[in-house]
């Protein structure tokens, strides 16, 4: 009659249904593996988070313990000499990030209104979308190699070759992709009742976009606009060999100009302490900036959702 | 009765001319700035491509092969530097792989309270936020000191591997691998983290229900729900790793001598091009340039590939 192994006595249920087969038996092979990768996920977490405590630790105490008004404000010394600063690194990056904002927002926020707005499925949409995520995986070397090629070899602007201006339309490649995609995203998410309203009551398609979608959907495009930024503000690659650097004050857009990230780069192989220290103090204000930005967009992103 | 005075509020009448100018100058420009994203990756290609053309001519495909590097000679191969990119950005990911999915399986998990979980996720973007030329700084005075002592014991032991053949002096591809591994461990984790949590909770339970344990709930169910949006987030990092330019520059070495050995320095294409290219003149651009479209052409395909599993994850889950 007993198809259960076990057979049940007036005393005592099967196996399978006694109350002791529920308890948690530390013993079994599957629970000691199942704590086995627990520890395992648990180590590995500790160490994918341990690089950023230490790259952030050593960056805020040796360039930290470096910061003060004169190396703010003062130009990087001579090979060989103490003292010194960054001012004209930290003006640099301002300057070439602030070159790269006005170009890649107005593209970008553009191309994502027409994505959005105009042509959400058409097939010059799903190109222009896959070429933006073929644009975000382009090396950003390679970016400066294009605009090295465009416009520091053919000396286009008046003549001069490296320029904060090219520095800043490389960075302003890098940039388009992320905010192109955020802003396609934030307007996609602007409910459609919205849009129905404004041309219900005789708003056109542009004001309609202007003063009704553009605004609910500006916080969410505000935080990719900043990441954007933020993430271009450290981009060194493009930098290189188009805004190239310099030991003075900027002397206007169209010729070369100091950035922190290029000063970093080539002061960290120099053999002279001042400018290995130079290099620290650097890392400190680019890393404070950016993660002030990056905690900024995290701000947004909240005041978007409420 | 048939024509309504025009003061009548509720006739029809077409748009002002300007409003209508206006409207539709407004549709052309967003037009004309979406194309410029086609324009400007057309433009990379191109220039690219344009600039490669002398050294393409004189060296053809040997130049993938060969490893002379000799600017004096005007003899240019680029091997080298495809090895030194391909084995970094492999054995990166075979380390970073582990620690990432590892990683967003314990964030998505509910092992510890919610709160710590969030400020561990947080701490992995931020680390994405750190510049590369600052992980590269740190990888010089930090890291490789630290690391030196233990890959010269690699050295002294496992020598008789080709690829331990080298006494560890400093710069070279091990700590560039292992800097590598820092920066592309971001992007693993976020992406996985997001195919784990877009897996449905009905999974888990029916998992639950009979009777498996969280591991064995997490390895056979979970983990194979999610694999195609894992696989396009490690495709991903394998096309950033490949283009990764600072950090990798700063502490591989930059040595355009061929040597199997992962403790000797080396090169990447990137690496190569961030070095070279500001000094470079005559026919050093254009084996420069080729060498870029080589590794434009090798991150093209890589995200394509990337765009592609992804796109099939959505179709399945949405």
């Amino acid at each position: 009659m007993n198809t259960i192994s076990s057979a049940p006595s007036a005393s005592q249920p099967p196996l399978a249904f006694r109350r002791s087969s529920l308890a948690y038996k530390p013993g079994l092979a599957r629970n000691r593996w199942n704590l086995a990768f627990t520890g395992l996920a648990t180590v590995f977490s500790i160490i994918a988070v341990l690089p950023l405590v230490l790259v952030l630790a050593y960056v805020l105490i040796r360039g930290g313990s470096l910061i003060s008004l004169q190396l703010l404000t003062s130009l990087p010394p001579a090979p060989g000499l103490d003292g010194g600063g960054i001012g004209n690194a930290i003006l640099g990056t301002l300057v070439v990030t602030l070159i790269a904002s006005l170009i890649a927002i107005p593209v970008g926020v553009g191309g994502g209104i027409y994505l959005a707005e105009y042509s959400s499925s058409g097939p010059f949409a799903q190109f222009v979308r896959f070429g933006t995520n073929v644009l975000s995986g382009v090396p950003s070397i390679i970016c400066g190699v294009f605009v090295y090629g465009l416009i520091v070899a053919t000396r286009l602007f008046f003549d001069q070759s490296y320029s904060a201006m090219a520095g800043g339309i490389a960075l302003s490649v890098l940039m388009l992709p992320t905010v192109i995609k955020t802003t396609d995203e934030a307007l996609k998410l602007v409910p459609n009742e919205l849009r129905w309203g404004a041309i219900g009551i005789g708003a056109s398609r542009f004001v309609t976009i202007v003063r009704v979608t553009l605004p609910a959907a500006v916080s969410p495009i505000a935080t990719g606009v900043v990441l954007a930024i933020a993430r271009a503000a450290g981009e060194t690659a493009p930098l290189i060999f188009t805004a190239l650097f310099s030991p003075f004050w900027p002397e206007g857009v169209f010729n070369p100009i100091a950035t922190m990230s290029v000063l970093i780069y080539n002061f960290a192989i120099m053999p002279y302490e001042a400018q290995i220290a130079l290099a620290w103090a650097a890392s400190f204000v680019l890393v404070v900036m950016i993660l002030a930005a990056n905690l900024f967009a995290r701000w947004l992103g909240r005041f978007a959702q409420a | 009765m048939s024509t309504a005075p025009a003061s009548d509020p509720f006739v029809l009448r077409r748009r002002p001319l300007q409003e209508r100018l206006v409207d539709q100058g407004f549709q052309r420009l967003t037009v004309v700035l979406a194309s410029l994203v086609g324009i400007v990756l057309l433009g990379i290609l191109l220039t690219v491509a344009m600039g490669s053309r002398e050294a393409m001519a004189t060296f053809g495909l040997g130049f993938l092969t060969t490893s002379d590097w000799d600017p004096s000679g005007e003899r240019y191969g680029a091997f080298t530097a495809i090895y030194g990119t391909i084995v970094t950005s492999v054995l990166s990911l075979l380390i970073a792989v582990p620690l990432g999915v590892g990683t967003a399986i314990f964030i998505t998990e509910n092992l510890i309270p919610l709160r710590i979980r969030l400020v561990l996720g947080v701490m992995v973007e931020l680390l994405a936020a750190i510049p590369s030329v600052v992980l590269g700084l740190w990888a010089i005075f930090v890291m490789e000191p630290f690391l030196r002592p233990i890959l010269g014991g690699l050295y002294t032991t496992l020598g008789w591997l080709p690829i331990f053949s080298t006494e560890p002096q400093g710069p070279g591809m091990a700590p560039a691998i292992l800097i590598l591994v820092v920066m592309i461990l971001p992007i693993i984790t976020a992406i996985s983290r997001d195919s784990l949590q877009q897996v449905p909770p009905e999974l888990r339970s029916a998992a639950y229900g009979v009777g498996t344990t969280r591991w064995d709930a997490i390895l056979q169910v979970i983990l194979p729900a999610a694999v195609s949006g894992i696989t396009g987030g490690v495709m991903l990092a394998l096309g950033r790793a490949m283009g990764e330019t600072m950090a990798v520059t700063m502490i591989i070495g930059n040595s355009t001598n061929f040597s199997w050995s992962l403790l000797a320095p080396g090169n990447t294409i990137s690496s190569m091009l961030a070095n070279q290219f500001g000094e470079a003149d005559g026919q050093q651009v254009s084996a420069l340039m080729y060498a870029a479209l080589v590794l434009m052409l090798l991150t093209l395909v890589v995200n394509v590939l990337a765009q592609w599993v992804v796109r099939r994850l959505s179709l399945k889950y949405s």
